[in-house]
């Protein structure tokens, strides 16, 4: 899933340079009562982060060190953490903290024995200032280890406010508001929507919106764990709703075939290119950074977002994902480690990188006010809003052969339903047999 | 050989050690780096296969029995079955015919260097450009864009692509595409939607009710005002008349008139209404513009990356198969030549059958080629095809490393693919040992 992390890095990228405004002086605000209590101690962190994204996690690092004194030395781990920080272990040096994106990857190392739980003071901060949703999903086996820092939101649909001024609409709040939204903007001669079928992800990340709202957090709950098959009743409607869409020529920019002819960037270039193609297009906050660096939109002008809506009388969906800081098991400065985590999960941290921007914060206690502009602070505020009901991305949580892998699994099962959304039951079916078999082994 | 001459052996016993020995010592390192480097990952491959994912259950032959139920690696094998059957004869083919030309064109050098040229490309960067060779959007890949160019050369352009009539006010769209009325009154309208307002013709004038009369009239109108509003199906501010549209007059199956509507949308037709009698806008001038053809599309995407493949490889059959040429006796030819024979003739039955030695060890050379197919179909076949376009090296690989992981299913699909390719490789020895004999 190199994509997925290359996009929220080029989202940074973007909307710093969009809003590089005041962000010199932010961490240099520390307090003059900062007791440089662990001076002399040298933390390393690593994470994928590289870029623009390091360059603002580093300022949250300087912020650290001015507070307590200790040096942190960060590292870039490139797309390979999971090797990286193993073979890092086993070489008898392993770093202080790592930045984890995915909850599984936080199993998988919990279960190798390489975290260390974070300290009473991090899961006390935590469950102060986050949703309880954040700590279980730091949580294996009733062990708090991971601290989740950052967030993203998945559940933003991206629109062309010129097509929807020609139409004569606005944001639609409901799902079948969206589909009659949709059918006016296809009535003035603009497909409602670009869809990039071409990469499967997008179009788990349409399910998954779906599911949550239409079937529920908890049940989403089990699906990810598929504790019910993909042949349940509740994904079957899921499905028959997303067909309504895929499977409506006028909804989708050339069909269900022509979704599956479009990666992802040229469906964000359909919307907000020179000659608008389709008048929305449905995926994550890191659209932005495509919106601005690729294609030189102004975002909040060029481009709006309206959140996911709700789907027949659900709760409107807030799916996402997020990075979590964990502290590895023998790490040489376990206290300052631990410190350092408890520092992420204040306010003070969180609000360094946000004012530097491409960042959301799932943590309640940060002031809204921080965010550089309205369309983050729209995000923001959507995570912190959804409270315990937020889900992280269901095919992140899945079995890489079922929910991360192009031309198989999920991704090639709901490309096939795509191509043809009149068999509900038939692609249900692939589904389950995929997912059996990728959850078995 | 002598080594193995029992009488010399008798004779000096001490020799043959010392020669034994140092022929081994010779040996040594060839056979150090053949069994460190072939036959070691053979046994470990094969070894792995009888085990599970994570590599600590053995499963007996679990693995092989998986792979002929996965659908995935049947679709594989199929294609390697395809690819086998169609790659090499049509790379030996078209080398051929390239070998054959070139020995009769001026300049045979510089049309060799063209045409090997692919070859001197990585196969990564021949399949990125295929992939965009064969990209469905014609502003991009350059076989669509030629299709659409032949295609709207002979065709017309729709005046009003992707238009369709606004849904629930009696107009019905039938299946060939064309959009029906009844002509049962005085004046009809006949509102269209999906038209964007700002890619009317510019003479478009606002719509309005066509003048009172004695036959059948109406207008043919964008029932759609920008920024919304309106009432739908009706006329009123802002709604534009969609000049240029061909109307027809039919009674049953026959086509009574035919008429063009002006600058505001409005038509007229002679004939009195009646409850017979349809109005039909034909569906030519709202068609979808043609958009070519869908070569990665799962029909396609086979035959679309075997043509790349011999984009790159047919410089190389003609390279060898033209050094065959140039060996070959001249005399024959002449002697056909004096006795009458045509140039196909000589083609057929004296240049091929010459060749033939020639050609069977580019096409043997190319059947091992093709079997293990990879990067090709990695690099072209888009995401949504990959599994209709699947191979068994590529399935191999994606099992094995490509989110799967399961290295016990991918061992066994690699002993499969293997015993593929032995006796394809036992032909070829035994014919080099039959042209060394």
């Amino acid at each position: 899933m190199r994509l997925r992390r290359t996009l929220p890095a080029l989202a940074a990228a973007v909307v710093l340079g969009t809003t590089a405004t005041a962000c010199a002086s932010s961490g240099s605000s520390a307090d003059a009562s900062a007791t440089q209590e662990l001076k002399g101690q040298n933390l390393t962190v690593a994470a994928v982060w590289s870029g623009t994204e390091q360059e603002n996690f580093k300022k949250v690092l300087e912020a650290f060190t001015e507070k307590t004194g200790a040096t942190v030395s960060y590292t870039s781990t490139g797309d390979n953490l999971s090797t990286v920080v193993g073979s890092k272990i086993e070489g008898g040096d392993p770093m202080d903290v790592v930045m984890v994106a995915q909850p599984g990857v936080i199993k998988q190392f919990a279960d190798k024995g390489w975290l260390a739980p974070l300290s009473p003071a991090v899961t006390d901060a935590a469950k102060k200032n986050y949703a309880g949703v954040w700590s279980s999903l730091g949580t294996v086996g009733g062990t708090q280890y991971g601290l989740y820092f950052k967030a993203a939101d998945k559940s933003t649909v991206w629109y062309n406010p010129t097509a929807f001024q020609n139409a004569g609409v606005q944001p639609p709040t409901t799902f079948d508001d969206l589909l009659r939204t949709g059918r006016t903007l296809s009535d003035s001669g603009t497909p409602a929507f670009a869809v990039g079928g071409q990469a499967g992800w997008t179009l788990t990340d349409w399910f998954e919106n779906v599911y949550l709202s239409q079937a529920g957090p908890e049940l989403y709950d089990k699906l990810t764990r598929h504790e019910i098959p993909w042949t349940d009743p509740s994904v079957i409607k899921a499905l028959t709703t997303l067909g309504k869409v895929f499977g409506d020529q006028q909804l989708v920019a050339g069909g269900g075939q022509g979704a599956l002819q479009t990666d992802f960037p040229t469906s964000v270039q359909q919307v907000f290119g020179a000659q608008p193609k389709a008048a929305m297009t449905y995926e994550g906050d890191f659209v932005g950074g495509v919106i601005a660096a690729e294609l030189k939109k102004q975002i909040g002008t060029d481009a709006k977002v309206f959140p996911f809506p709700a789907v027949d009388g659900g709760k409107a969906p807030v799916m996402g994902a997020g990075d979590a800081a964990v502290v590895l098991k023998g790490a040489k400065h376990a206290e300052a480690a631990q410190k350092f985590v408890e520092f992420l999960a204040g306010p003070e941290a969180a609000a360094v990188w946000a004012k530097a921007g491409g960042f959301i914060s799932p943590n309640r206690a940060v002031d809204l006010s921080v965010y550089p502009d309205d369309t983050t602070r729209q995000f923001a505020k959507s995570v912190i809003d959804a409270g315990d009901t937020f889900r992280f991305d269901m095919s992140d949580q899945a079995p890489a052969a079922f929910g991360g892998t192009a031309g198989q699994g999920e991704w090639k099962d709901l490309q096939d339903f795509i191509a043809d959304p009149s068999d509900v039951r038939g692609a249900a079916a692939k589904l389950e047999a995929d997912a059996a078999k990728a959850y078995k082994g | 050989m002598s080594l193995r001459s029992p009488r010399r052996g008798q004779a000096s016993g001490g020799a043959l050690r010392r020669h034994r020995g140092l022929a081994l010592l010779l040996v040594l390192p060839a056979l150090l780096l053949l069994g460190a480097l072939v036959v070691y990952p053979i046994g470990y491959s094969v070894a792995r296969s009888l085990f599970d994912a994570s590599g600590h259950r053995f499963v007996g032959l679990d693995n092989y029995g998986a792979a002929f139920t996965d659908h995935a690696t049947l679709t594989a094998a199929r294609n390697n079955a395809i690819w086998v059957a169609v790659a090499p004869a049509l790379v030996t083919a078209v080398g051929l015919v390239f070998a054959v030309l070139t020995e009769k064109v001026r300049w045979a050098t510089a049309f060799k260097l063209l045409v090997f040229m692919p070859m001197a490309i990585s196969f990564l960067a021949a399949g990125i450009i295929f992939r965009t060779v064969y990209d469905a959007d014609p502003h991009r890949g350059v076989l669509n864009a030629a299709a659409v160019a032949v295609h709207d050369t002979f065709d017309d352009q729709p005046s009003y692509p992707g238009a369709r009539p606004r849904p629930g006010v009696g107009l019905d769209r039938v299946g060939s595409g064309d959009v029906t009325a009844p002509a049962a009154t005085h004046v009809v309208l006949l509102p269209l939607v999906g038209v964007q307002p700002d890619t009317l013709p510019a003479g478009a004038r606002t719509a309005r009710r066509p003048d009172a009369g004695d036959g059948v009239s109406g207008t043919v109108f964008l029932d759609f005002v920008p920024g919304g509003g309106g009432h739908p199906g009706q006329l009123g501010p802002g709604k534009q008349g969609l000049p240029g549209i061909e109307v027809q007059l039919r009674d049953g199956g026959r086509t009574i008139a035919t008429t063009t509507t002006a600058d505001d949308g409005t038509f007229r037709f002679a004939a009195a209404p009646s409850a017979t009698t349809t109005l039909v806008l034909p569906a030519a001038d709202f068609a979808a513009p043609y958009r070519g053809v869908d070569w990665l599309g799962p029909a396609l995407v086979t035959p679309a990356i075997i043509g790349a493949y011999i984009w790159i490889w047919a410089g190389f059959a003609m390279v060898i198969i033209a050094g065959g040429l140039a060996n070959l006796p001249r005399e024959t030819i002449e002697a056909a030549r004096i006795d009458g024979a045509g140039e196909w003739q000589i083609f057929r039955r004296i240049t091929v059958p010459q060749l033939a030695p020639v050609l069977g060890v580019v096409f043997i050379t190319m059947v091992i080629n093709v079997m293990k197919i990879f990067d090709l179909v990695y690099i072209i076949a888009p995401g949504p095809v990959q599994q209709d376009a699947g191979v068994l090296a590529l399935r191999l690989y994606l099992v094995s490393f490509g989110g799967g992981n399961d290295q016990g299913l991918g061992s066994a699909l690699s002993v499969l693919l293997l015993l593929l390719v032995v006796p394809v490789m036992l032909l070829n020895v035994r014919r080099f040992r039959g042209s060394r004999a």
